[in-house]
């Protein structure tokens, strides 16, 4: 792993924003093996953890926060007890807060959709 | 007149409209416990799904008001339908009960309400049924008992997680497993019932979640259930309308409707026709021809 | 001969700069008697166009006020600009083509789902209309509500200057009112008669005297005439 591009600052924001220390996380994979949606993930739950632990900012890019769908399953399978869907959305809010929307309204069809859907998606996916 | 006890009731936006056959059925099974479900006035969205970052508080105003409003109402308990607003009031309420600086800022910045001081408890209606009333109690209101019903309880993701505000185990939860045999009905056991259905991904990744829809209604069907159901809108809409959506590319899936609990509720308390499963994207009405005459405008 | 009594005056603060106005006016006349011409932000100067959208702070208050200029009286240390218009997209639709059976105002403003409930827009609104309460029947598809509840929104423009959910607000109730005047209020029954009288030409007679009557009895015909209590 090269740590060359290690910055320090995405570590300390997603643990200010989460309330989390990243680090007590040991990699034990029970997020992932327990996680509905790995399959359409291009990082698996820990994986993201570790990025975040080394700093590593290409994490930003992942599709991973945002294939998650809040389900809270990794939150109750961690024997450290860590609250891994606000690490994962604390990783969202850092694009969201600088106005760079997951889900773009101007080209959604909203048509049909109920009103929990709506809400809860623009809550996750926009700022 | 039958005197009925009132409890304060919170609908959450679709329950309103979408998900209007939720509503109007949990409000005819209540009727039958004499219980009136008395709308909170001037009630605004609870925003799901709660905000998980720590210095978030403007996501905690929406639900923080309904409590005050339950409060001003004279009530010191909301009880809820829909599983995601149950979650989301429920855990800002526990954010704003141990955090006081939090509630203090809250309260400060609404000077327009009166002060939420952390005293109002939000219940889910299944906690009503299986604490308050217990199955003993609904099990006699059952006219037409759901014999030979293989109903497949898909509990979602907000009744049970996390642990500190769920109703029941995560792992192994049991609140429908409980109310479908007081219905005289069999409960089945299928490896998704806690899987998550996909949930807001509906609206920007539809693929992914007619996966998800596959996985679960599939596996239903696989171990032997006639009907699905569910406590939440979101799960509702994923299970039933994309189900549809799913027949359109996979005309080999073998449908299984879904229907809300209180939907069940009623078709076993001799009232189905206020279910509106008319509104079901997979028709549900065939299951329940022989109950349907009973009571029905058809 | 007695000195004129010299006005009471006011110091106020337009757009930063300071000007000296007779006490008792209101903020338009206030600004034209500095001297500003209106050609953007004026209209009926009756507090009912909602041109003259007016946002201000008070010395020693730290809240944002916000009202119309044409209705509000100049205070001392009155620190304020104007926003003569707010662009918060209107969604195209044509009201014949709507589908009205969900929930069309959901549809067209899916930006309604970001509403946070935070009672901004009510704060804001001029003429205090409950603007969170009626956002909140519109996302819960409630269109009568809607139509009942923005019914004195005079589209000042400034709740939607306000929202953090980026919301139109003035565009949904609007919305609600028309599609609401047009497939949910009941018909009256009496209006579509009487246009059937008129089209049948049961006034025509009536009509032709009256266009063809000298002035001065026209006159007097109208100064006499019955006014229904």
């Amino acid at each position: 792993m090269d740590l060359t591009n290690s910055d320090r600052e995405l570590t300390a924001d997603v643990e200010e924003l989460s309330g989390e220390n990243i680090f007590s996380c040991y990699q034990c994979g029970k997020c992932s093996a327990g996680c509905p949606f790995t399959e359409e993930m291009d990082l698996l739950p820990n994986q993201v953890i570790r990025k975040v632990q080394m700093g590593d900012r290409t994490v930003l890019d992942s599709n991973t926060p945002w294939t998650c769908a809040s389900c809270l399953s990794c939150e109750v399978d961690c024997p450290k007890g860590n609250d891994v869907p606000a690490i994962m959305e604390a990783i969202r809010e850092i694009s969201l807060r600088k106005n760079l929307d997951r889900v773009d309204l101007n080209e959604l069809d909203a048509k049909g959709l109920p009103e929990i859907a709506l809400v809860s998606n623009l809550r996750k996916k926009t700022g | 007149m039958i005197y009925m006890k009132d409890i304060l009731y919170y609908p959450g936006c679709s329950l309103k409209d979408t998900a209007k056959g939720f509503e109007d059925s949990a409000i005819k099974v209540s009727e039958e416990f004499e219980i009136n479900l008395k709308e909170l006035s001037r009630w605004n969205c609870c925003g799901t799904v709660y905000s998980l970052t720590d210095d978030n508080l403007m996501k905690q105003l929406g639900p923080v008001r309904n409590l005050i409003r339950a409060r001003d109402e004279g009530f010191d308990r909301l009880y809820t339908l829909c599983s995601m607003c149950d979650n989301t009031l429920k855990r800002t309420n526990k954010l704003v009960k141990e955090d006081e600086e939090k509630l203090d800022k809250i309260n400060n910045f609404m000077d327009q309400e009166n002060d939420y001081e952390a005293d109002v408890e939000i219940r889910h209606y299944l906690e009503l049924l299986r604490d308050e009333l217990e199955w003993s109690t609904v099990s006699d209101k059952v006219v037409n008992p759901l014999e030979g019903l293989n109903v497949a309880p898909y509990y979602g993701c907000m009744l049970t997680r996390p642990k500190e505000i769920g109703l029941d185990d995560p792992h192994e939860p049991s609140v429908f497993d409980e109310l479908v045999e007081s219905l005289g009905g069999t409960p089945v056991d299928f490896p998704y019932e806690a899987e998550c259905c996909g949930s807001y991904n509906t609206v920007d990744n539809e693929e992914m979640v007619l996966r998800k829809t596959q996985t679960i209604t599939a596996g239903a069907g696989k171990s032997g259930a006639d009907v699905i159901i569910t406590a939440c809108p979101l799960c509702h809409f994923n299970l039933d309308r994309r189900q549809a959506d799913l027949l359109e590319v996979a005309p080999n899936h073998d449908p299984v409707p879904v229907l809300y609990f209180t939907q069940l509720m009623a078709v076993a308390f001799g009232h189905p026709e206020v279910s509106k499963f008319e509104e079901h994207a997979i028709d549900p009405r065939e299951l329940f021809e022989p109950e349907m005459k009973v009571g029905s405008e058809r | 001969m007695p000195d004129k009594p010299e006005a009471e005056t006011v110091e106020i603060f337009i757009m930063g700069k300071k000007y000296e106005v007779p006490k008792g006016l209101t903020i338009m006349k206030a600004m034209e008697y500095s001297g500003y011409q209106y050609i953007r932000g004026v209209g009926c100067r009756g507090g009912f166009c909602g041109a003259c959208a007016t946002i201000y702070r008070l010395e020693g208050d730290y809240k944002l006020h916000t009202d119309l200029a044409c209705q509000t009286t100049v205070q001392d240390g009155m620190y304020l600009t104007q926003l003569p218009f707010t662009p918060a997209g209107r969604k195209q639709y044509d009201l014949e083509e709507l589908e009205v059976s969900n929930n069309p105002l959901l549809d067209l403003y899916p930006e309604l789902a970001r509403c946070v409930s935070c009672n901004t827009c009510t704060k804001t609104c001029p003429q205090d209309l409950e603007v969170m309460d009626f956002i909140n029947e519109a996302i819960r598809g409630n269109i009568k509500e809607v139509a009942e509840m923005s019914f004195d929104c005079i589209q000042c423009g400034l709740c939607a200057a306000r929202c953090p959910a980026e919301i139109p607000h003035h565009h949904v109730g609007q919305l609600a009112r028309r599609i609401y005047g047009r497939y949910q209020a009941p018909e009256s029954e009496h209006l579509d008669e009487r246009v059937e009288e008129i089209k049948n030409g049961v006034f025509d007679d009536e009509l032709e005297e009256l266009v063809n009557l000298p002035e001065e009895e026209l006159r007097e015909r109208y100064e006499n005439r019955e006014i229904e209590a």
